[in-house]
């Protein structure tokens, strides 16, 4: 299966720039299907990025996020073939994980 | 504490009363000190994404307030066509940046997102937003163990009809 997650990290020097777009509903479970019923909420609570065993960028989300949330960050100290793991957790105990080599 | 042979058992137990509605008080002092470290530590801060005010919401993830500043940067569109999708971002000069984090006014919570930056990130994220309507958007940076923020108003015009 397709990872949800969607990663490009680059190195710039001792700079590493980080895109990552996340395949998710995000329903706020304040909106109603055409039947007038409620979608309940599902949204990723908490988004982490680790590289070299440290966590780097740590992000929790409420419902207002958009559908398919995007996030950009940078850090440094990693370089060139390092390996950044990104994973994700919901609200209803889903999650996914996936690794991205820095380039 | 069944017999008190003491001169004076009375006042014994009135000290001991009182000792001990110290101790209960020191107890709830640091039970209420507790939510202001919430930022702090690890946990998915609940309470702060279910507060509808912004103030509360800040209250609820800080324990304290924030003081407006031109250090930190906060960008989005002056009129944002769809509410569903709008792009924000912040970027500060600021040092010792320990979390960041977006609040918009109206939202039936506003509490949007809250990042942690590790030591050596780069204080700045972008991300995108849901925005029910026209709004003040307030982002927070803690740095150094103070709040100082920034607000911009968006106009959602939703769908680009009109609003």
């Amino acid at each position: 299966m397709a990872s949800s997650i969607r990663v490009r990290a680059t190195s710039n020097g001792d700079i590493t720039e980080v895109q990552a777009l996340i395949q998710h509903p995000m329903d706020t479970g304040l909106v109603k299907n055409p039947n007038g019923e409620l979608i309940p909420a599902h949204y990723i609570k908490e988004l982490k990025f680790e590289c070299n065993g440290k966590d780097v960028f740590v992000a929790n989300w409420g419902t207002a996020v958009s559908k398919d949330p995007y996030v950009k960050f940078s850090f440094k100290g990693a370089k060139k073939g390092d390996e950044l793991k990104i994973s994700w957790t919901d609200n209803k105990g889903g999650s996914d994980t996936t690794t991205a080599k820095i380039a | 504490m069944t017999t008190t042979t003491g001169p004076h058992p009375t006042r014994r137990l009135i000290l001991q009363g009182a000792a001990s509605v110290a101790l209960i008080g020191l107890g709830n002092l640091l039970f209420a000190a507790s939510p202001a470290r919430a930022a702090a530590n690890d946990k998915y801060p609940e309470e702060a994404f279910k507060q509808k005010s912004e103030a509360d919401a800040i209250k609820a993830l800080y324990g304290k307030t924030a003081e407006p500043s031109d250090k930190v940067k906060l960008d989005a569109p002056e009129i944002a066509e769809n509410g569903g999708v709008v792009p924000v971002s912040v970027t500060t000069t600021l040092d010792k940046v320990t979390s960041i984090s977006f609040f918009v006014a109206e939202n039936p919570f506003a509490l949007a997102a809250s990042y942690k930056i590790a030591d050596g990130t780069i204080p700045g994220v972008a991300n995108r937003l849901k925005m029910a309507k026209t709004t003040k958007l307030v982002a927070i940076v803690e740095a150094d163990g103070k709040l100082y923020s920034a607000t911009k108003e968006v106009k959602v015009t939703v769908g680009g009809c009109g609003g």
